[in-house]
Formats: C-alpha cells, structure tokens, sequence
C-alpha cells in the first residue's frame, strides 16, 4: 500500500481544476481489473471519479506532458523516478515549463503484477492492497492469498535510484532521500559472461520480440515527430523479426537512439509483454558512460548535457574499447 | 538514372602491381548505371585527365568514379577535371584502391576481390550524388604562433614582415626557447645567443607582432580563415607595460633559493626573477610558489624597490579573445625525463649530467660562467664520457625510451667533445655510439673534424653502467670493434637524452583536431609534398613539433610555414566546401543535440509553421546555416530522429555503400 493516500492526491486535483490553475490533470484511472491501471487525462473535477493510487500506479506519465501542454496547462503527478523523464523532456525542449504544475507523490515502489501472478496464481479478480501485504483473490481459490507486498516490486523499484523528487512546483510530503540501489548488479552478471553465452542469453530473450512497439510507445526518450521505424526513407524502416539479426536490430537501434538521455525509468521492461528486460541493454549503455566519462544521471537537472553530447579533454579516448581497458579504472 | 563513368588508375605499379586493373575495369562495365569504364597508367596526368574529360563528353556522363590513390591525394584534382568537362565536381567519387587496397594486399587475387568491391561502394554512392555549390567565408586576416622559440620567431617575423598582423603566444616568462639556453651551435659555432637575441628583438620591435609571454592557449575554435582563441595570460604579478627590466627587485628579494629552471636547476634565482640577461619581454616575474608575499603575506621588498611602482601582488589571469585566419605550431621539444635509466647513476650523481645541462655549463652566461667545472665539488673534469642515444632507437624497451632516433644528438655530442678539447687540451674525450649519423651541410666534415684534428676517442659500444666510487664515475663500455670490455674511471658524464615533444602538444592538437603520431609529433598533410601544413585547414607546422629537427631545418620550416600562412591571408574570402549539414525541419523535434555538439556555432532555432493534415502547428525546429558550417557531420550523429543529414554524405549515401559492400 501506498502511504500517501488517493484521498491526498485527488484533494489536491481538485483545488487546481476548480481554481483555474490547470485546466487538465494527468493521473492514472482503473482498467478493467484493480492492476490494470493506466494513465489517463481528466479535464474535469467529476471526471475525477476514476482516478486511482495505489501499488499500480507504475506508469510514468512525463511522456503524456509533451500532447497535453499543447492544449491545457496539466497537473501532473509524478513520483521520484518520473521527475527525471520530465527533466530530461525539458532539457529537449519538448514542451513549455510553465504549462506543467509538477506534484511530486511520494513512492513505496510499485507492484509487478507479473511476478504477482508468479505468487498468486492466473485468474486474478482483486487485489487489495493493506499495509505491507496483498491480498489477491483468484477465480480458482475460495481464499484470497495473502503476498509480501515487497516480494512483488517492480525491478526498478527494488533497485530504486532515487525517493527524492528531481523537479516539482510542490510535494505532497517531506522531500524524500536519495536511495542506494545496486543496479548494476545485473547488467555486471552479463559483462561476467563470455561473448558466446551472452549472445546466447540476448538471442533468447530477443527472440520472444512481437514487434508490438510497447516499449517504443512507452518510452518517453522516444518522442520523435516521425519515428524511424516508422519512415520510409530512414532505411531503419520495418525492422521487424523477419530474421534473428533484424529483431535484435530494433532494440539496439533502440539503445543507442536513447543513449545518454535514457533516465532509467524502467517503462520498457515493465510493459513488455514478452517479459523482455529490455531495461538492462539501456542500463548497461549508462554503466559504460559511467565509466568513461563520470557518474551522469540523464534528467537530474535540465539543461545538463549527456556526456555523449559533450567534449572534455580529459574525455576517454574512443581507442580505450577497443584496448580491452579495464572499463571501471 | 545516372550515366556514369569508372576510371581504374595503375599508378604505375603501385596499384596495378596488387591489383589486376583490367579485371576492375571489367567487372565495373555490368555495375548499373556504369556506362564506361576503362583503366588508365597515371590517371592524374595530363593524358589521364584529358582520357576523362573526353569520356564525359563522348557518353554524356554525368557521374564518374575514379579508382585510385586516396581522395586525400587527388580528389581535389580530380574534381577539377571534371569541372572542367562541365560536370558538378562533386558529382565525383573517388575509391580508394591504393592505399586501402593494393598496398594493404599482397595477393593480386584478394587485391583484385576488393577494389572492384570499392569501386561498387562508389558507385552506389554516386547513384544517389547531387550537384553542389560551394559558398564563400571571409579571412580573418591575423596569424597565431604557438610557442616562441626559434621556429615561432622565424615564423613570426617572415609573416610580420608580409605585413599582417601575429601573435605569439610562449608560454615561458619569455621568449626564445631552447635555443637561447645553447651555448654554441653546429656545425659553424656561432654563439647562440648572438644569432638569436637579435631575432628575439626584432620580433618585439617589430608593430605587426604581439607577444603574450607567460600565456598559454585556454581555447581554440573555429576553421580556416576564422580561428577563435581565447589566450590566458598568467598572473606575473609585475605590469608588464611599467617593469623596466632593471632588476633592483631581483637584487633585493630575499628568496634567493629557487632553483633556475633556466639552468636546469645547476644553480638558484630568486623568487622575483627575470629569466636570463637577454630575455624578452625584459619583464619581471614574481614566482607565487616561492614569493612570501604571495605565499604569506609577509615582505614586499620588491614592491618598495620598484620606482616604476610595476610590481602588482593583486595581479589575476587574464583572458584575451582574439580571432585569426592561421595557426603555426611551434611547440618544440623537452628532452625525455632520464628517471628510468638508472644505469647510467643520473639520479644519484651529480656529476652524470644531460647533454642541455652541458650546454649551460659551457655558457659564459651559465652557472659557472662558461668554467667547465664538475657539478659535485666545482672542479675541472679530466676525464669525459658522451653517451650517445640515450632513451632514442630504443628496441622494445619503449617502456623506457623512443624509438626514433633523436637526430640532433650525434652533432651536438661532437660540438661539446670538439669544444671541450679545443678550450682544455688535457682532457680526455670518449663519446660512445651506436651509429654516428652526420648527414647535413657541412656536418660529417664537423664530426671528422672532432676525431681527426681534436682527437675525440669515438668508440662504438654501448655503456652499461655508471658507477660513482670515490669522486670518480666507473664506466662500465664494451668496445665492439676492437671486441672488448672498457672500464673507464671518468670525472663527468655526458648523457645525450632523447627528445620528446612537448608535454602541451597533445591538448593542443586535441583542440586543433589536428592529428599526431603515436609519439605525439603532429603529423604533417603529406610528409613530402606538403610537409609544413597539418591535415586540418589553416593549421600549420614548424619545427621540433613534428619530429626531431635541429636549428638550420626549424629555421626553413618556420619560413616555409610563414609562407603557407602568408599565401592563406592574402586571400580576402575562402571557398567554403558545400558538403555541409542540412536538418530535414519535418522530422526535427527541436531536442539541441546538434546546437550541442556543433563546434562552431552553425546551428540555431527558430519556431517553423508546419503544415500538417490536422492544421497548422508551430515547432522548434534546428537550421543550420551553411557559411559556418564546416561538415564535420557531429550533428548527424547526434540528432536522435536522424533529421540532421550531412549534404554530399547522406545517410542514404553511406548506407547504400555499406550494403553495396555487403551485397
């Protein structure tokens, strides 16, 4: 369960709609089932029935600023992690500050209704959320079974970078602290294989790909006017798995389209469908730059340039890859 | 679909040797679009040039490929060929079948396999080739030399006499550099310091030449023809236009203990110093790691001596802006730190010396007054040992050494052996050798001269080790033509360091993006033909800087550069090159990242008016504006949409080589 409560949030919605300051809210609303929650826009105080808050309110929704500014000035809530997205759409010049009121919402990490159904069972009907337990009641048990809310975290959550907000106009609570996370650790377990396993590993994963576009639609580092794939005369068009190397094309396109101005947000890996944890080839892009270049955070403040986009003298030289150097001297 | 043209150059033997050329001219005919194709001995001759001009007009061509040396080479004549044939030039591609193929291959089967693929990349290219038309950028009409000694002096002049404009900037309190700190120089023995203290005169006298002693480059931006440089002129602590030179604060400064750089650190300054006698500018310095006034607060002496009231302890860096259409590299030379040669005791004996510290201890402006006298107890040295290539021609010891030979060592070895004979007759000179490489006017005859007339023993051997014992230094030799072990008990030890360049080169370049050697000597746009010009326009070389060079070669190639440099500025505007960036507006989503990464502020924003089916929208979207823009093509790289595409090498272009490669 969250801590700050939905009543908190819709409060606050209210008083900027009925006062005129934002004429639109960004918030999530429930979809069909209690963990089918999705982003959503309300333009008015009654629409606001259907918001909702809870351990399912995953997504981030910076993304949504870049539509919505253009017609209203937008309430958004955003937790910690979220704050970076909207940074770094900022420093892209993506849409105007002033048509953002920015509520930071505090975050006890949120639920992965994957791993959730790896606990609980298929057939879920509710999920109720008390404290630091879940209770999920399936259509194939009489009793509700009762799960460690903090055994069904979101990988990004379990490795959270941060619980302080790195924009706002206002918190909902106290400014939250930076967290130390060890998200590294996975991506160091696939530097730890050989070449021939991790290709393995990827070709595995990859191979799954149904070209859905999720991640790509998610992202919110992905907000070209006309994406690649989507323009034929980019030549990247229609990479689609007609072959194994094309369906790996697509997410390392991907990768290296979002390099330096990926914040880690972790949307790609948790609405892919195909489970794909597509997260780590961006996470291990950061770990690199990280080390060649200095520990740099893409939106943690706008107008810093990625260390891809800027030059120091004391920048590695690009021969040091291919040295087989010692990345993390 | 184009007409097009491939002309298959031999260059002699150099490609035809490796690659079966007639066979490439061959498969070249089936390649769409190929119209002609044919093979030629030198392409680049009047005959070979007149052989395309005519096949333009005979098939109509409209794009030609020409197999040959690197674009690097001939491109430039190439396109004119075809211009003057009456097709855009930059409907020309050039493959590169020499240096990339014929002489990277030595089997002709495998040479043959990969110029015809080239020449398919090329062609592919040239598909997708459109006419372009180079703008026009002015010439800032001011000349930038980096580093003041002989090379920058002589460079400096020859382009103040022309008549424009030049700065030096020396990043010493003054200038003249390792020449000033010779005593005399090979193979005519003038003194040093009479050929060059005029020289450093002349360039302080002289209106058109500015010096920035002290001072170092902080920034380079820019290109040809319009350099940015913002120059940092450190703190002296002494108002140059006021300090008269006249040393009452350098007699009266009670820090007397800094050791001279100026003499190797053989003897002591005090903190408030001017560099040497003939310095110039003959300013003061106040050094902050020694003054106490600086350090403390506590003192001030220098500052009450002085009646022009120079001395100015509140003094900060300050930065210059300036612009300049041409930049000569003079950066010179540092002989390598002898730290790892512990064989020869350099670091435990003060009587085991460099062959510079030599030099000052022969200058009768040096520390012992010109007395050749040994370092540890001030006497006079019986006995000599030179050690030759110390640190140079090193054979997988680059750990320790180069691998270059240093070149100036041989000469300047016999100067110091001849010299030391001719002033003390009584002592005996040994100077041990690899090879003694005297090529040069009037050198071997020098060296000759030092064996035959002031019977140097020259013996060839290499010295193993170096002892002291007892006041004396035991060299430990082998003589390798009479084939025996010496054991000789010297009073001094000359040790001929190798050089290196300068320890500020490599940032330099960096910020030049002028390229380097693996030893970090600047690389010239051709060693023999062009051999004074760096790759990068407008960036010209002078002097130890790219490689070891003694005083008569800095002295013609810092002319020969004032010449490049002068030939630069005499031209009021510079055809730009059209192969610039371009933003498709449509698909810019107005992120900076090429307003970013663009060195030289070609990229700007506006809100542009789309057309789009749901209406009219404003956006931010990039333009570039082509009479800045260089093409260095950061920006395609960087844009995250591929909206920004560098005209003459399009994304479409180089795709469509990579998969004719592949194909």
């Amino acid at each position: 369960m969250q801590k700050m409560t939905r009543e908190a949030l819709l409060e606050k919605a209210r008083e900027l709609l009925s006062s005129g300051k934002v004429s639109a809210v960004l918030g999530w609303k429930k979809g069909e089932f209690d963990y089918d929650v999705t982003p959503a826009v309300f333009d008015s105080v009654d629409a606001l029935e259907d918001f909702v808050w809870g351990d399912f309110c995953g997504a981030n929704l910076s993304k949504y600023l870049i539509k919505e500014t253009k017609k209203h000035r937008v309430l958004v809530f955003l937790k910690p992690c979220d704050t970076y997205s909207m940074n770094q759409l900022l420093t892209e010049h993506r849409f105007e500050r002033e048509q953002v009121h920015a509520v930071g919402v505090p975050c006890d990490g949120m639920a992965d209704i994957n791993l959730l159904r790896r606990k609980a069972g298929e057939g879920i009907v509710s999920v109720d959320s008390i404290g630091e337990e879940i209770k999920v009641e399936t259509l194939y048990s009489d009793e509700p079974v009762i799960i460690d809310r903090r055994e069904v975290l979101l990988e990004r959550c379990v490795n959270c970078k941060s619980k302080k907000h790195a924009a706002f106009d206002e918190l909902l609570s106290d400014a939250g602290e930076d967290s130390s996370s060890d998200r590294f650790q996975d991506v160091e377990k696939l530097e730890s294989m050989t070449p021939d396993e991790r290709f393995e590993f990827w070709q595995n994963e990859l191979s799954r790909c149904i070209r859905c576009n999720a991640c790509r639609d998610v992202c919110p580092a992905c907000t070209c006017e006309t994406c690649v794939f989507n323009n034929p005369s980019s030549g990247a068009e229609n990479k689609a798995p007609v072959n194994s190397f094309e369906e790996q094309m697509f997410h390392i396109i991907r990768a290296f389209h979002v390099a330096g101005r990926c914040t880690d947000c972790g949307e790609c890996a948790r609405v892919c469908p195909e489970h794909i944890p597509l997260h780590l080839i961006n996470r291990k892009i950061i770990k690199d730059m990280n080390a060649f270049y200095g520990v740099f955070q893409a939106g943690a403040e706008v107008g810093a340039k990625s260390p891809l986009l800027d030059y120091t003298v004391s920048d590695i030289e690009p021969g040091a890859v291919f040295d087989g150097r010692d990345h993390d001297a | 679909m184009q007409r097009i043209g491939v002309f298959v150059c031999w260059c002699g033997s150099n490609i035809a040797g490796t690659v079966d050329v007639q066979a490439v001219s061959d498969a070249l005919k089936n390649e769409p679009g190929v119209v002609f194709s044919t093979d030629y001995q030198y392409m680049c001759s009047k005959t070979g040039q007149d052989l395309i001009q005519d096949a333009i007009k005979a098939h109509d061509l409209t794009g030609v490929v020409i197999c040959s040396c690197s674009p690097r080479m001939h491109e430039a004549t190439f396109r004119k060929t075809v211009a003057a044939a009456g097709l855009n030039p930059y409907m020309l591609e050039v493959a590169n079948i020499r240096e990339q193929c014929s002489w990277v291959h030595k089997d002709i089967k495998t040479g043959t396999q990969k110029a015809i693929v080239l020449a398919r990349a090329a062609i592919a290219k040239v598909h997708l080739n459109a006419p372009l038309t180079p703008g026009e950028t002015p010439v800032t009409k001011r000349a930038l030399v980096i580093g003041g000694g002989i090379a920058g002096i002589q460079a400096a002049l020859d382009i103040a006499e022309a008549g424009f404009p030049v700065d030096i900037v020396e990043k010493k309190p003054t200038i003249g550099g390792k020449m000033a700190q010779l005593d005399k120089t090979f193979p005519t023995l003038d003194c040093a310091a009479c050929i060059l203290t005029p020289k450093m005169v002349d360039a302080a006298q002289n209106e058109n030449i500015r010096i920035f002693s002290y001072s170092e480059i902080a920034g380079i931006s820019g290109f040809v023809g319009n350099f940015s440089v913002q120059i940092k002129r450190k703190a002296r602590f002494v108002n140059e236009d006021l300090c008269t030179g006249c040393g009452a604060c350098v007699e009266k400064c009670p820090m007397k203990k800094v050791p001279n750089e100026f003499n190797l650190g053989m003897d002591n300054r005090s903190a408030v110093y001017i560099p040497f006698a003939q310095a110039v500018p003959k300013v003061a310095v106040i050094d902050p790691d020694a003054c106490n006034m600086l350090k403390n607060g506590k003192c001030g002496l220098c500052a009450k001596v002085c009646t022009a009231g120079a001395i100015d302890y509140k003094q900060r860096d300050e930065y210059i802006d300036e612009k300049y259409g041409a930049v000569v590299v003079a950066t010179g030379f540092e002989p390598i730190s002898l730290q790892k040669f512990d064989e020869y005791a350099y670091n435990s004996s003060k009587d085991v010396i460099t062959s510079l510290e030599f030099e000052r201890l022969t200058n009768a402006a040096g520390p012992t007054a010109g007395k050749l006298l040994r370092p540890s107890d001030g006497k006079h040295p019986e006995k000599i040992v030179f050690v030759q290539c110390v640190g140079s021609r090193c054979d997988g010891c680059s750990e320790k050494g180069k691998p270059y030979c240093s070149k100036i060592c041989c000469m300047y070895t016999a100067k110091h052996a001849m010299l030391t004979r001719d002033k003390y007759p009584d002592t005996e000179v040994y100077v041990f050798y690899i090879d003694v490489r005297t090529p040069g006017k009037n050198f071997d005859e020098f060296y000759r001269r030092a064996v035959e007339e002031y019977g140097v023993h020259y013996i060839k051997g290499a010295v193993g080790k170096v002892t002291p014992e007892n006041g004396k230094l035991l060299v430990q030799a082998s003589d390798l033509i009479d084939n025996k072990q010496l054991l000789i008990d010297a009073d001094l030890v000359v040790l001929a360091a190798a050089i290196e360049p300068d320890k500020s080169a490599r940032p330099l370049a960096t910020q030049l993006t002028a390229s380097m050697d693996t030893n970090d000597f600047f690389t010239e746009a051709h060693p023999k033909l062009r051999p004074v010009e760096s790759p990068t326009a407008g960036v010209f070389l002078a002097g130890a800087c790219k490689g070891p060079k003694d005083i008569p070669e800095t002295v013609s190639e810092a002319s020969a550069a004032a010449a490049k440099v002068i030939g630069l500025l005499v031209k009021n505007k510079l055809t730009g090159n059209p192969c610039v960036a371009s933003v498709d507006a449509l698909l810019c989503s107005g992120c900076s990242a090429c307003q970013n990464v663009c060195p030289y502020g070609a990229i700007t924003y506006e809100e542009k008016e789309f057309r789009m089916p749901d209406g009219v929208k404003m956006r931010r979207a990039a333009s570039v504006n082509p009479a800045v823009c260089q093409g260095c093509g950061c920006c395609t790289v960087a844009c995250p949409s591929g909206a920004a595409d560098l005209l003459g090498f399009t994304n479409r272009q180089i795709m469509a080589e990579v998969d004719a490669i592949c194909r």
